[in-house]
């Protein structure tokens, strides 16, 4: 222990210059990380702005309690998970059927123009393509009505209906923003198929279809199982940054998420304590959801986030 | 390799397929900029559908006077050039010291920062940490606040990690510190990997707008994209109003996002390759 106790500190000595960078990266974490998690704790007291963290009693799970009870919760709940497993449904597969296709293609140039654009929302803003979705779907004269009306159909008023706000949102921000730039991951893992197995696979006489089901497939399962798993690992955020710039209270009802009650209830109505116990209750509980996640893809892939 | 006949079919309908993706995705943008150079009347009673009609660019004209776009376009560049500088300085910090084997810890400091990918605090103590910081409507804030994308740690240390070590221990031998071989044999082989990590940390400073819209109060502060924000919810809250002056709020809109997202289009063509090698470097090492 003694001899060990030598060795560090020559190599303290040694490595000084290392450690030295190390200082301002974990004085960042400290700060702006951890820091932040030490005031988790007010999500058990009934904090006051004046008193501070400290000095603000205790409450217990007070806080849990009335979200539990509250009106809201089943409501935000099943906002929630409809949410994201809607994107799980729907945009998750996207990108993996776009990919199989865009390996299909012959490099050259329409290939690359064709990626080319289908990469390009994925740089634009979520205030750029919500603004782009709220002028299109416009009830009077947003485009999209302006056509249903062209072709004999009736306007929509779609960002003051619930039933289309899933649709919309999912639609918009999943699948055309991120659809395309997703394929990225998934042709990465493409290239990396041996090509002597299509040609032997040729020559026993497989056609497309299988040489996709046992070559193509097979080699892409593990970058869609670490995929699934971060997909699973943020199912609770479910991009609320972006609600927030569709929804109104009118869609409430279908778009309120728990993250969307957290920055209203703790941003705007300054309820602190309260926003942060819910915030803490999607924290814990998407925490569980990615160590459960990636459980199963060991187990299932043998691959995992750690 | 000869086709058979369905095969050759399969790919022309891919071809017809994958094209009209592609121009479902691009669609928004030529339909946004021909409304943007239309006249008002054209775009309210819908005659412009793909291409504009009555060109004329007084949206433009009328965006382009307001001072308060000339500020927030300002800004945007602030928090990109200066944000990008912090957070390229500081996961080059990290990425390096935990690329070596022989730091103490380095196994428990990668689970420490690690762990905060997947347990967040959430907004509310993050919000009120900076504010006990007392780093509430600061530019300085914006910079450092979010400095780090743990993420891009783990990509740039794999990527050290991929460095051969015989160029250290060579300099080492001619008498070189850490510090040196950082600067003088790291750096300079790491610059394609810099440039990619960079331009993903830049184009969430460039687009980043949740956190400047609630830390940031004062209007002089504001970025581009809390601006538009602004506009678009604010615009379309006076919707109801109905007043059809010379210009019309959609033009007027469109012109905004055009202008906003002009530098990252005109970078596209550039940089979309970093972007296609970041996201593979991540992918190998998983």
């Amino acid at each position: 222990m003694l001899l060990n106790f030598k060795e560090i500190k020559t190599n303290l000595v040694r490595d000084r210059y290392l450690y030295l960078l190390l200082i301002p990266f974990l004085a960042w974490y400290i700060i702006f990380a951890y820091k932040p998690m030490y005031g988790l704790q007010i999500a058990f007291k009934d904090f006051s702005v004046y008193k501070g963290i400290e000095a603000s009693p205790w409450v217990g799970f007070e806080h849990f309690e009335s979200f539990f009870k509250s009106p809201y919760f089943w409501r935000l709940l099943k906002n929630t998970v409809l949410l994201s497993l809607y994107q799980l449904l729907f945009a998750f597969p996207v990108p993996i059927i776009l990919a199989l296709l865009f390996n299909e293609l012959k490099n050259g140039v329409f290939k690359s123009t064709v990626q080319t654009f289908t990469y390009l929302p994925h740089f634009i803003s979520v205030v750029v393509v919500a603004g782009i979705v709220t002028n299109f779907l416009a009830p009077s004269n947003g485009i999209i009505n302006i056509l249903i009306e062209m072709m004999g159909g009736e306007k929509q008023y779609f960002l003051t209906n619930p039933d289309y706000f899933r649709t919309i949102f999912i639609g918009s921000m999943d699948i055309w923003k991120e659809a395309g730039f997703g394929t990225i991951i998934y042709i990465a893992a493409l290239s990396g198929v041996n090509p002597a197995l299509y040609e032997a696979a040729v020559i026993d006489g497989a056609n497309k279809w299988k040489q996709m089901w046992h070559i193509t497939l097979p080699a892409i399962i593990p970058t869609i199982a670490i995929m699934l798993v971060m997909k699973v690992g943020s199912m609770l955020e479910v991009g609320y940054e972006a609600i927030i710039l569709l929804y109104q209270p009118a869609t409430y009802e279908a778009a309120d998420v728990i993250n969307t009650y957290v920055y209203r209830s703790g941003l705007q109505d300054a309820r602190y304590d309260l926003a942060t116990a819910v915030g803490l209750f999607n924290a814990v509980v998407g925490f569980i959801l990615v160590v459960f996640a990636n459980k199963m893809s060991k187990k299932l892939t043998d691959t995992g986030l750690w | 390799m000869k086709k058979t006949r369905g095969e050759k079919l399969f790919y022309i309908f891919n071809c017809v397929f994958l094209g009209s993706i592609a121009l479902l995705a691009l669609y928004p943008f030529v339909y946004v900029l021909s409304a943007s150079i239309s006249s008002s009347d054209a775009v309210v009673t819908g005659k412009v559908i793909l291409l504009p009609k009555d060109i004329n660019f007084d949206s433009y004209a009328k965006v382009l006077s307001e001072k308060g776009i000339w500020i927030a376009y300002l800004n945007t560049f602030y928090y990109t050039i200066f944000g990008v500088m912090a957070n390229l300085i500081l996961t080059i910090c990290g990425a390096y010291a935990l690329s070596k084997k022989r730091i103490v810890g380095r196994t428990a400091i990668s689970f420490f920062i690690a762990l905060t990918m997947w347990f967040q605090p959430g907004m509310i103590p993050m919000y009120l940490n900076f504010r006990d910081l007392n780093m509430l409507d600061s530019r300085f804030t914006i910079v450092i606040g979010f400095a780090i994308t743990t993420f891009y740690v783990f990509l740039m240390r794999t990527f050290f990690q991929g460095i051969p070590e015989e160029l250290e221990e060579a300099a080492k031998v001619d008498g070189a510190n850490d510090l040196t071989i950082l600067w003088k044999v790291y750096l300079p082989l790491s610059k394609a990997a810099l440039v990619t990590i960079g331009l993903f940390y830049a184009v969430h400073r460039w687009n980043g707008y949740f956190w400047t819209m609630i830390l940031l109060s004062d209007e002089s502060k504001v970025p581009l994209q809390v601006l538009l924000k602004k506009l678009i919810v604010e615009m379309n809250v006076n919707d109801e109003m109905g007043n059809m002056a010379l210009y019309s709020k959609e033009t007027i809109i469109y012109a905004t996002i055009i202008i906003s997202i002009i530098p990252i289009v005109a970078a596209y063509p550039f940089i979309q390759k970093y972007f296609v090698k970041g996201t593979m470097i991540g992918s190998v090492k998983g």
